[in-house]
């Protein structure tokens, strides 16, 4: 077996007494879908935090690409390729769909740092942004300033802005989260395709989305792994059913 | 673009009516407005530069006397060595002063950048009130200690026997003077433009809107806002070597907070994050000064009132409410 591109190892995280962070290990191999899932309050975007750098963790560490992560920020872990979507849509409500996209895209080419140049006339960054609004099926509301867009439309955006990264994996918060149902059929088969791109890492509530994409699904119930493996596996897992599936199946 | 937008049309009119101003006011034959139109300009400058921090990068700085003062000093110093033909060190290097505005521009945005980046590197890591409260503070301590350093004339501050001089320009003919500032005020309405437009523009209003996501796509705050400072810092420190040269004088009182509350005043009543905003303000500013001022001595009141009912009624200031509420795209 290859190594994988994402490695989490004995992962944990206190807030005073509470564990919200307790021993994960989860690994992410090129190609897949890991779902995690597990009630609210489970410790999941605490999890999301330690592996982007937005929270420091007491102990374990995160591997990425062979690369321990220890001491890198956000901004750094994004460098190396960590492609991440918020739970609750974070985009820069002044700057149009598009805007969005390009500064995404500059980042990613590393060309922040550049003062003359009009980015409204820079025709490889608005190409080249356009191209990525066109996957997410937003085009035709490049123009559109982000806070006027739908609730729908700013999932859509969150995800072009991880895909303008190249990433080498995906963390993906409750990427359906507020989503119709047709919205979250044409993103359950967006995101079928894309882990060929890169990994996935997918927090998900919605279980028929869990169900249709996920490899490996590892569920997680007050900060620790309680089960880990296949579709079919966690299907039939008594533990996960009454922990979690029970409550909304 | 077929039509000119209403607030391009604002800046057209700013910038030809500053440029006909010192015209008319020859034909008037009331040479004392070219002053107050080089006040306008030098704080409208100053202005420039705090609102690339304030207004694009969301940094409110109440601070920026420090980097006006600054570059004061660092005219004040230097034309005072040159007229007194001492220099200012011998060892380990030798460096003399010097009348010429072009060098002293120079040291002045290189000595005010320099400011800029300590007191940025230390003040950006907080951020709301407290950002404000730190900045405050630097500059109070580069002001007193401006008082009690007696080789500079301490609370008396340091006269400018001359004026500086300046390639091809006689700066004593206020005219001349006038365009120079008027000519560096355009100069950094364009570079502020400039870089709201550009990469580092984006990355900048980002920084100011969501630093949470501009982190996410690999970007550091941190880092984008300590150079908007340093930029924003130079560009007042700029108009401070004017101001020194345009009075003839510098003292303590340019790197006091009131000097501060006077730069964020003048770009609060133009339009904050507005292109012309800094400009709009300054006209506003000196031509209250020059109206209430010289009936009372407490005309500050009369502003006051105005910075209220801009604050209350008009957000966007002065251009705002001309010409509406700025477009984002």
């Amino acid at each position: 077996m290859t190594n994988p591109i994402l490695e989490i190892k004995n992962l944990n995280k206190s807030f005073g007494a509470l564990k919200a962070t307790d021993d994960v290990s989860i690994t992410l191999n090129a190609g897949e879908i890991h779902a995690l899932i597990g009630p609210n309050g489970a410790g999941k975007s605490t999890l999301i935090k330690q592996i982007c750098g937005g929270l420091s963790s007491d102990s374990g560490s995160v591997i990425f690409n062979g690369q321990d992560l220890a001491g890198l920020d956000v901004a750094e872990r994004a460098q190396l390729g960590l492609g991440r979507t918020f739970q609750i849509s974070s985009v820069i409500m002044e700057f149009s769909a598009l805007r969005n996209v390009m500064l995404a895209v500059q980042a990613n080419a590393g060309t922040s740092y550049r003062f003359f140049k009009n980015v409204r006339t820079d025709k490889k960054l608005v190409d080249r942004a356009m191209a990525i609004l066109a996957r997410v099926e937003l085009e035709g509301r490049a123009d559109v300033s982000a806070a006027e867009l739908s609730h729908g439309e700013r999932r859509q955006l969150e995800i072009a802005l991880a895909l303008a990264l190249e990433p080498k994996a995906f963390l993906l918060d409750e990427p359906m989260a507020g989503m119709g149902p047709e919205g979250s059929k044409r993103l359950i088969s967006f995101l079928d395709g894309l882990r060929k791109e890169a990994p996935i890492l997918l927090i998900e509530h919605d279980m028929d989305a869990v169900f249709s994409l996920a490899d490996r699904i590892s569920v997680l119930v007050y900060g620790r792994v309680v089960a880990s493996g296949t579709v079919d596996e966690i299907r039939n897992n008594p533990a996960v059913r009454e922990a979690y599936l029970g409550e909304t199946a | 673009m077929a039509s000119l937008s209403r607030e391009t049309l604002l800046n057209i009119f700013l910038t030809i009516g500053m440029l006909a101003l010192p015209f008319v006011a020859t034909a008037i034959d009331e040479p004392f407005y070219i002053t107050l139109a080089t006040r306008v300009a030098i704080l409208g400058l100053a202005g420039v530069g705090l609102n690339l921090a304030l207004g694009t990068g969301g940094l409110v700085s109440f601070g920026h006397a420090a980097f006006f003062g600054l570059g004061g000093y660092a005219a004040g110093i230097l034309a005072s060595h040159a007229l007194n033909y001492t220099p200012i060190m011998e060892s380990p290097f030798l460096i003399e002063g010097t009348n010429q505005m072009l060098i002293i521009w120079l040291v002045a945005i290189i000595v005010s950048g320099i400011g800029a980046y300590l007191i940025g590197l230390l003040s950006l890591r907080t951020s709301g009130v407290y950002f404000i409260m730190i900045t405050l503070a630097f500059a109070q301590m580069i002001y007193y200690f401006a008082i009690s350093w007696p080789a500079y004339g301490g609370e008396d501050g340091l006269s400018i026997y001359v004026r500086n001089a300046f390639p091809g320009v006689n700066t004593l003919d206020p005219q001349g003077f006038y365009f120079i500032c008027f000519a560096l005020l355009m100069a950094g309405i364009w570079l502020s433009a400039t870089l709201k437009n550009s990469r580092f523009g984006a990355a900048l209003q980002s920084a100011r809107q969501n630093e949470e996501r501009l982190s996410a796509v690999g970007v550091k705050p941190f880092n984008i806002k300590l150079t908007a400072f340093v930029i924003s810092g130079m560009m007042t420190g700029l108009a401070g070597a004017l101001f020194a040269d345009l009075n003839r004088f510098v003292s303590p009182s340019m790197l006091s907070w009131h000097m501060s509350g006077e730069i964020m005043i003048l770009v609060i009543l133009g339009g904050v994050g507005r292109l012309y905003g800094p400009l709009a303000g300054a006209i506003i500013y000196i031509i209250f000064e020059f109206i209430f001022g010289g009936m009372t001595e407490h005309w500050q009141f009369f502003l006051g009132l105005v910075l209220l009912g801009v604050v209350l009624f008009a957000r966007g200031g002065v251009i705002g409410l001309i010409a509406g509420r700025a477009r984002h795209d």
